[in-house]
């Protein structure tokens, strides 16, 4: 049952900070200033800030910038981090060639 | 927080998002309630991003032209985010004479719906897209159609909704509606009762149950459907493509690359979904080896993800969007039947409008609450 927010809410304005420009989802080429003021256009949740930015998104599924986004997020709406949920991972858990996904026959040598 | 506001949207997908939106901007005091903890979590984060017109029912057709006419061209603009909306148009691909009878068909009454829509040979197809199968024999081509992602433009719609002072509360299931003097009036979640002047429903699948609170039976069910995304590629081809066989359909994403593909792999009226709409291990397999047949240029690119959604189909293939006369100030906009997504702009619009007291821009009649009739 996820817990109610009022998405009206005061997190107060977007103040830019002097290391914005950092890379944070290195796949996608977000930005630590990209994250903060997403959440400022009302993206409170990991899976929000995900569907809009495309952070975690790309080969590494977030393995690499995950945590950091959680702390970016949590931090700007003045939460612990252990309040946000983990965006979901989806299958296939590893980037697979679409004739391989696809083929309903064993690859030689696993049979 | 207060609980009232004049007009209250049930549910936070892409309708009730694009609803509070023009509502917002009209001036209005919109309230949304979405049961989930995130924005946009139904099939409208989930879908395949098809703008499409062609092969739409000709009752539904009206909407998607107004749409792809004065609402999409713009929609970037209005919203202040890129909502990669790409209009290259769309090849619906066949391979067979009986492939081909069946695009003809679906041509024909598209064209007699007044849609600029034609039959082409299989050379004209690989003249628009050039790695379609040699195999590909003949297509039907609506060079007006396109496609856009799903999940900015759905949450493109809440951020503007948000800055013109629509609020939205997310973690907020409704149980129910009741009425107060013969009026909709109260809405019931789990933590607490809100009123409204106006009630929205838009809960998708959901919007069943709630209806039915205030004795108002809309007969839809649902099923899972599954989308699969592939690593970016360099620039490749604009169109939307699907097929005859409905084999695949998808688009390649407009800046980043990546290739968006959905389809269905048969069993989806039967497959287990846990209460969850999860993938099925069989559909995004079967869904490659589609792909594989019309544009096998694409077999050694990775997929790195797939997922699953939930549509809400109605009985006879296109949505419920009406005033329900029984209850008045009661608004039923559901049973999308998987292709809500191109026209959520103008149905938000004329959600707005109903909701507004205003006459809509377009006729709504063909989407009544109570066109549903027995066989006999
Ligand atoms: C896999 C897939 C592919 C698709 N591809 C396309 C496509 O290419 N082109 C196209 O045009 N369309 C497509 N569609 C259809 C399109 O996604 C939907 O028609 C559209 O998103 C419907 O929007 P909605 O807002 O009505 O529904 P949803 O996005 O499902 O929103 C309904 C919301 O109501 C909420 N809700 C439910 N019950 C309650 C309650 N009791 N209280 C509060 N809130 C509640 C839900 O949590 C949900 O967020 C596809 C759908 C799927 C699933």
């Amino acid at each position: 049952m996820p817990k109610m927010q009022d998405r009206s809410r005061n997190i107060g304005a977007f103040v830019p900070a002097g290391d914005d420009d950092l890379l944070i989802c290195r796949c996608e080429e977000i930005t630590k200033g990209e994250i903060r003021r997403a959440v400022h256009d009302g993206m409170f949740t990991l899976t929000e800030i995900r569907r809009y930015l495309r952070t975690g998104m790309g080969l590494c599924q977030g393995q690499t910038c995950g945590r950091l986004v959680k702390g970016i997020v949590a931090r700007e709406l003045g939460i612990s981090p252990a309040e946000l949920e983990p965006a979901v991972s989806r299958v296939p858990m590893r980037p697979i060639e679409m004739k391989v996904f696809g083929s309903e026959t064993e690859a030689e040598g696993h049979a | 927080m207060h609980k009232t506001a004049d007009t209250i949207v049930i549910g936070g997908g892409i309708i009730g998002a694009a609803t509070a939106c023009y509502l917002a901007r009209k001036g209005a005091d919109v309230l949304v309630l979405e049961k989930n903890a995130h924005i946009g979590d139904g099939g409208s984060s989930r879908n395949g991003g098809g703008v499409r017109q062609s092969g739409r029912d000709p009752r539904e057709l009206p909407l998607a032209m107004y749409g792809i006419r004065n609402l999409w061209p713009s929609l970037s603009d209005e919203l202040g985010i890129d909502v990669e909306y790409v209009q290259e148009g769309n090849l619906r691909l066949g391979k067979t004479p009986e492939h081909l009878r069946i695009l003809q068909g679906l041509t024909e009454r598209s064209v007699a719906a007044g849609l600029d829509v034609r039959m082409i040979d299989g050379a004209e197809a690989k003249e628009i897209c050039p790695y379609l199968s040699e195999e590909v024999v003949g297509a039907s081509w609506c060079p007006t159609d396109g496609h856009a992602n799903p999940l900015v433009t759905t949450l493109g719609y809440y951020r503007k909704a948000r800055q013109l002072g629509a609020r939205f509360i997310t973690g907020e299931k409704v149980l129910q509606l009741k009425k107060i003097k013969g009026r909709v009036r109260q809405v019931v979640t789990e933590t607490g009762v809100y009123e409204g002047n106006n009630i929205i429903v838009a809960a998708g699948f959901e919007s069943r149950e709630i209806l039915s609170s205030v004795g108002i039976d809309v007969p839809m069910t649902r099923i899972t459907l599954e989308v699969l995304v592939t690593e970016a590629q360099p620039q490749m081809f604009g169109q939307m493509l699907g097929t005859a066989m409905a084999d695949f359909y998808g688009h390649q994403s407009k800046h980043h690359g990546s290739f968006v593909f959905g389809g269905t792999s048969g069993f989806e009226h039967t497959n287990k979904d846990h209460g969850m709409p999860v993938t099925a291990s069989i559909s995004a397999p079967c869904i490659c080896r589609g792909i594989i047949k019309y544009v096998p240029i694409l077999e050694d690119v990775k997929i790195v993800r797939t997922w699953a959604g939930w549509a809400d189909i109605s009985v006879d293939g296109i949505p419920v969007i009406s005033h329900v006369e029984e209850v008045p100030g009661l608004i039923a906009a559901c049973g999308f039947t998987g292709h809500g997504f191109g026209i959520a702009p103008i149905v938000g619009l004329l959600l707005s409008q109903m909701a507004s007291g205003e006459n809509p821009v377009l006729d709504i009649k063909e989407f009544r609450y109570d066109r549903f009739k027995t066989k006999i």
